[in-house]
C-alpha cells in the first residue's frame, strides 16, 4: 500500500531543472534538447482574449512562464486625450468587452467628482442595478468557465444560454446588447420599462436553478474537485506583495470588497455578505466566483424591491459641447467581477481630459502573478489557473 | 546493415547531441530516383514559392465543389477583437451556428474561414496574416464590425488598421459595432451563397495581386521577422 | 488621516496638500525623497496595497508627473504621491524592490512615455508594442490621428465633423442666429 501511494505521490527530479546565473535568470539551452518551448497564444481556445503565455518546458513540468500582451492594444488613454468627455463614454465602454459598464459609471463618477456634481436618488438606484446586472452576466460566462478549461462544457452551453437572457433584459432596459452607454455624466439615460421587474424575476429564477444545476454538474464532480483542489495555489503574503484584489483575494482569506469597504452608489443601504474561504486554489477562487454569483441575484432582488419607481434621474449638467472641468484630479474605484476596477482622471481645466488612466485587476493578475504561480505546474493546468485568476487581457493593454 | 546500426549508436552516444533522436539528426538520404538530399529535420522549413492561382475545374465538378464547401464552413477559433465575446452565443444552443454547418476548429490547417472579429493591432495583424496563409486554400475571411471597414470608433488609433481589405482579401462584411450574433449568421448565409455562385474567390485574389498585399503590409509592420509566404 | 498627513510634511517634505474626499488625499512630493517617502508610508503606516503607477504629461511646463496611488487596507484610507521629473531627461529611481506588479508598470511606462527606471527587471523588453520607431506614443507631442492617416489608408469618404456645427446644421438648419 504505501508503495502505490509513493508512486502517486511522486516528484519529478528538479535537479535536472536549468541552472541559474548570479542574476538569478534561468540558463534555458534549447539545443541540449532537454527543454521545450511552447507558446500558449494567441490563437488558443482557451485563452480568454488575446493573450500569450510563452513556456518553457521540462517533460510536461513548466520551468518559465513568460506573459506577453498587446495583441488588443487600441491607444484608449490617448485616443481619449483628444475627445470631448462625453465622445469619451462610447469610447471607454470598450475598454472592458466583458464587463463594459463598470467603465461608463467610473468615467461618470470622475467627472461629478471633479465637477461636484450630485446625481439623484432614482439614477443611484438605477446605476447599482446595472453595475449588478454586468457583474451577473460575466459571472455567468465565468462560473461555468472554469470547467470549461478541463473540457466539461455543458456548464458553459447553459450559461451562455442564461447570460443571453441577461443581455435581452440589458437591450430592453438601454437598448445595446453588449455596450450600453447607459450611464452619463449626471444620471443615467432611461428609467425602468413596463414589466421589467417580473421579467428580470423570471430570469433570476431560471439561474437559481442553474446554479443547483452546476454545482451537481462541476462543484461535486469528483474530476473537477482532482483537477483543481490544490492547483495554482496563492499565499496569503503574495496578496499585497503582488497586488492580488477581488476574488482571488477572497479566496485566501482576505475579506477585501469595495462594495463594503468603501460604499459607493446605495451599497451601504443594501444587506449583503462577502464570502471568504482560505485555500486559495483554483477549487477555491470558483467556489467565490459561486458564492458571489449568489450575491449577486439576491442584491438585484434588494434593488427591485427597494428601488423608487419614479424620480428624476439626471440633474442638470452643462452643455456638454462645451463642458470646461475645473482642473484637478481624482481616483475612483468600484468592484468588478474581478476585483477592484478603477479610473484615475486628470483634468487640466479645458474640455479635453489630460489623462485618464485605467487600473485593471487583470494589471497585475495575469502578469506577475500568473507567471509565478505556472511555475512547476502542469502544462495540462496552464489554463485551468490562467481562467481561475479571471484575466481580461483588453484591460492589461487598452 | 549491421554496420549502420553501430553508427547509429555511436552517434547516440556522442556528448553533445546524445539527446537528439537519430531520426532527427542532419543527414544525407537517397532517394528511391538515386539523387542525394541534405536534411536537417530540426529546422523550420517554410515554402518559399509565391503561391498559385488555381484554376477551376470543369463546369460540373467545381458546382459540387462548390456545394460541399459552403455546407460544412469550418471557422478558426481565433477572436482578434472585441467581436469575439459574440462568439460563444453563436455557437451555444440559442443562436446555434452548427445547423449552418458552420463550426469551430482549433488550428489554421484545419479551417476553411476565418472571422476578423473586429480591430486588428499592429502585432495581431502580424499574427493573421501568418495564419491566413497557413489555412488551405479555398479560403473564405468574414470581417466584422465598422473597423474593419474603415477603422470604426479606432479609426485615428496609432496601432489598429483603418480598413483590412489592402492586407488581405475580404469575402464578407457584417456592418455594426458589434454585430449580433443574427447578423453573423445573416453573414454566413451571405457567404454561403457567395460560394455557391464561385464568387469566393478570395485565395485566388491574394495569389494574383501578391506583391500589392506584401508591400502593404511590409509598409505597417516594421519587423518584419517572417517568411515572405509560407504553407 | 491628518496625523499621517503631517508626520510626513515634517519629516519628508511634501507639499500641494488636497484633501479630494476623506479618504483620498493627494501630496506632492520632491523626486528624490519620493521612494523613501512610499517605503515609509509602506512600512510604518502600512499602506500595503499599491493601487497604481502612472505618468501625465505635463508638456506646457515640460514636466512628467508620476503617481503612485498607495491604500491602506485595514484603515480604508488611499494617499496618492505625484511627483515632478524633468521631461528632457525623464529618470526616476525604481520601486520594482517594493512590490512585484511595479515592474511591469515600469515596463510600460518606458515603453509609452520613454521613462527610464535603472535597474529595473526586463525594462528594455517590449510589452505592448511592437517594432515601433517613433517617439513614445503616449506623449503629447506624439500626433495620432496624422500617424494613422499617414500609415493605416484610410478609406476615402470617411469625413469627420465637428460636433456642434454639425448638430447645428442638422437639428436647426433655418436658424437665424446661426
Amino acid at each position: 500500500m504505501e508503495k502505490i501511494k509513493n508512486i502517486f505521490n511522486w516528484e519529478p527530479d528538479r535537479s535536472l531543472y536549468p541552472e541559474k546565473d548570479e542574476n538569478g535568470n534561468l540558463i534555458v539551452d534549447l539545443s541540449s534538447q532537454k527543454f521545450t518551448k511552447v507558446w500558449h497564444g494567441p490563437n488558443h481556445p482557451g485563452t480568454t482574449g488575446n493573450m500569450a503565455i510563452e513556456l518553457t518546458l521540462s517533460g510536461d513540468e513548466v520551468v518559465e512562464a513568460k506573459t506577453h500582451v498587446g495583441y488588443l492594444h487600441r491607444g484608449f488613454e490617448k485616443l481619449m486625450e483628444r475627445r470631448l468627455y462625453i465622445q469619451c463614454f462610447p469610447t471607454c465602454v470598450r475598454m472592458c468587452v466583458a464587463e463594459p459598464d463598470y467603465n461608463e459609471y467610473l468615467l461618470a463618477r470622475s467627472v461629478e467628482e471633479l465637477d461636484n456634481l450630485e446625481i439623484p436618488e432614482t439614477a443611484k438606484w438605477l446605476r447599482t442595478l446595472v453595475l449588478e446586472m454586468a457583474r451577473l452576466q460575466t459571472l455567468l460566462r465565468t462560473v461555468p468557465g472554469q470547467a470549461g478549461t478541463l473540457s466539461l462544457g455543458m456548464g458553459v452551453q447553459w450559461g451562455v444560454y442564461l447570460r443571453d437572457l441577461v443581455l435581452d433584459l440589458f437591450e430592453e432596459l438601454t437598448g445595446g446588447r453588449v455596450y450600453h452607454m447607459y450611464i452619463i455624466p449626471g444620471g443615467v439615460r432611461g428609467l425602468l420599462p413596463d414589466g421589467f421587474k417580473k421579467r428580470m424575476e423570471d430570469v433570476l429564477l431560471k439561474i437559481e436553478d442553474f446554479i443547483v444545476r452546476i454545482d451537481n454538474l462541476i462543484f461535486k464532480n469528483i474530476l473537477f474537485k482532482k483537477r483543481t483542489i490544490g492547483i495554482g495555489h496563492i499565499p496569503a503574503e503574495w496578496i499585497d506583495k503582488y497586488g492580488v484584489v477581488g476574488p482571488n483575494a477572497r479566496a485566501a482569506g482576505f475579506k477585501r470588497d469595495v462594495r463594503k469597504d468603501y460604499p459607493y452608489l446605495v451599497y451601504d443601504q443594501l444587506d449583503f455578505d462577502i464570502a471568504t474561504l482560505t485555500d486559495s486554489d483554483v477549487y477555491a477562487r470558483s467556489l467565490i466566483r459561486r458564492q458571489d454569483l449568489i450575491t449577486t441575484i439576491d442584491l438585484i432582488r434588494q434593488i427591485m424591491a427597494k428601488m423608487p419607481n419614479d424620480g428624476d434621474i439626471k440633474s442638470p449638467t452643462p452643455n456638454v459641447l462645451h463642458w470646461k472641468i475645473p482642473k484637478g484630479e481624482v481616483y475612483v474605484r468600484s468592484e468588478s467581477s474581478r476585483g477592484e476596477y478603477g479610473f484615475y482622471t486628470v483634468s487640466d481645466g479645458s474640455e479635453y481630459p489630460r489623462r485618464i488612466n485605467l487600473r485593471g485587476p487583470s494589471y497585475t493578475h495575469a502578469v506577475v502573478l500568473l507567471e509565478k504561480l505556472l511555475i512547476n505546474a502542469n502544462i495540462a493546468d496552464v489554463h485551468s489557473i490562467m481562467v481561475s485568476l479571471q484575466t481580461c487581457p483588453p484591460e492589461i493593454e487598452r | 546493415m549491421s554496420e549502420d546500426k553501430n553508427k547509429n549508436i555511436q552517434d547516440i552516444n556522442t556528448p553533445d547531441d546524445k539527446f537528439i533522436h537519430p531520426e532527427n539528426k542532419p543527414r544525407t538520404v537517397i532517394s528511391p530516383e538515386g539523387e542525394e538530399i541534405h536534411i536537417e529535420p530540426l529546422r523550420d522549413y517554410f515554402l518559399e514559392k509565391r503561391p498559385e492561382v488555381i484554376q477551376p475545374k470543369s463546369d460540373a465538378v467545381e458546382k459540387f465543389l462548390n456545394w460541399a464547401r459552403a455546407e460544412s464552413i469550418w471557422v478558426l477559433g481565433f477572436g482578434t477583437g472585441c467581436g469575439s465575446i459574440e462568439i460563444p452565443p453563436l455557437m451555444t444552443p440559442r443562436f446555434d451556428a452548427f445547423r449552418y454547418g458552420v463550426q469551430m476548429r482549433p488550428t489554421p490547417r484545419q479551417s476553411s474561414a476565418i472571422i476578423i472579429s473586429g480591430y486588428l493591432a499592429i502585432k495581431t495583424l502580424k499574427r493573421v496574416i501568418r495564419v491566413y496563409e497557413q489555412m488551405p486554400s479555398p479560403k473564405y475571411v468574414l470581417a466584422l464590425g465598422s473597423c474593419t471597414i474603415n477603422g470604426g470608433m479606432y479609426w485615428d488609433s496609432y496601432n489598429t488598421i483603418n480598413r483590412l481589405d489592402h492586407y488581405i482579401p475580404v469575402d464578407v462584411y457584417v456592418a455594426g459595432c458589434m454585430p449580433r450574433p443574427e447578423a453573423l449568421l445573416a453573414g454566413f448565409v451571405q457567404l454561403k451563397k457567395k460560394i455557391k455562385e464561385g464568387r469566393a474567390e478570395g485565395a485566388n485574389e491574394y495569389a494574383e495581386k501578391f506583391d500589392w498585399y506584401k508591400g502593404n503590409q511590409k509598409k505597417i509592420i516594421n519587423d518584419w521577422n517572417m517568411p515572405d509566404y509560407n504553407w | 488621516m491628518n496625523d499621517i498627513i503631517q508626520d510626513i510634511t515634517t519629516r519628508f517634505s511634501v507639499t500641494d496638500i488636497i484633501n479630494k474626499r476623506e479618504n483620498l488625499t493627494f501630496v506632492t512630493c520632491r523626486k528624490e525623497n519620493t521612494i523613501s517617502l512610499i517605503t515609509h508610508l509602506r512600512d510604518r503606516e502600512k499602506f500595503t496595497h499599491l493601487v497604481l503607477l502612472t505618468a501625465v504629461d505635463w508638456i506646457e511646463d515640460n514636466l512628467f508627473q508620476l503617481t503612485y496611488i498607495l491604500n491602506n487596507p485595514t484603515k480604508k484610507i488611499d494617499i496618492a504621491i505625484r511627483t515632478m521629473i524633468p521631461r528632457d531627461n525623464p529618470v526616476m529611481e525604481s520601486a520594482h524592490r517594493l512590490w512585484e506588479q511595479v515592474a511591469t508598470y515600469q515596463r510600460e511606462l518606458k515603453e509609452m512615455f520613454g521613462i527610464e527606471f535603472p535597474d529595473s527587471p526586463r525594462l528594455n523588453e517590449p510589452f505592448i508594442l511592437e517594432g515601433w520607431n517613433e517617439i513614445p506614443p503616449y506623449r503629447r507631442d506624439f500626433d495620432t490621428k496624422k500617424y494613422s492617416t499617414e500609415t493605416y489608408f484610410p478609406r476615402i469618404g470617411r469625413g469627420t465633423n465637428d460636433p456642434e456645427e454639425y448638430m447645428k446644421s442638422k437639428l436647426y438648419p433655418n436658424d437665424p442666429t446661426k
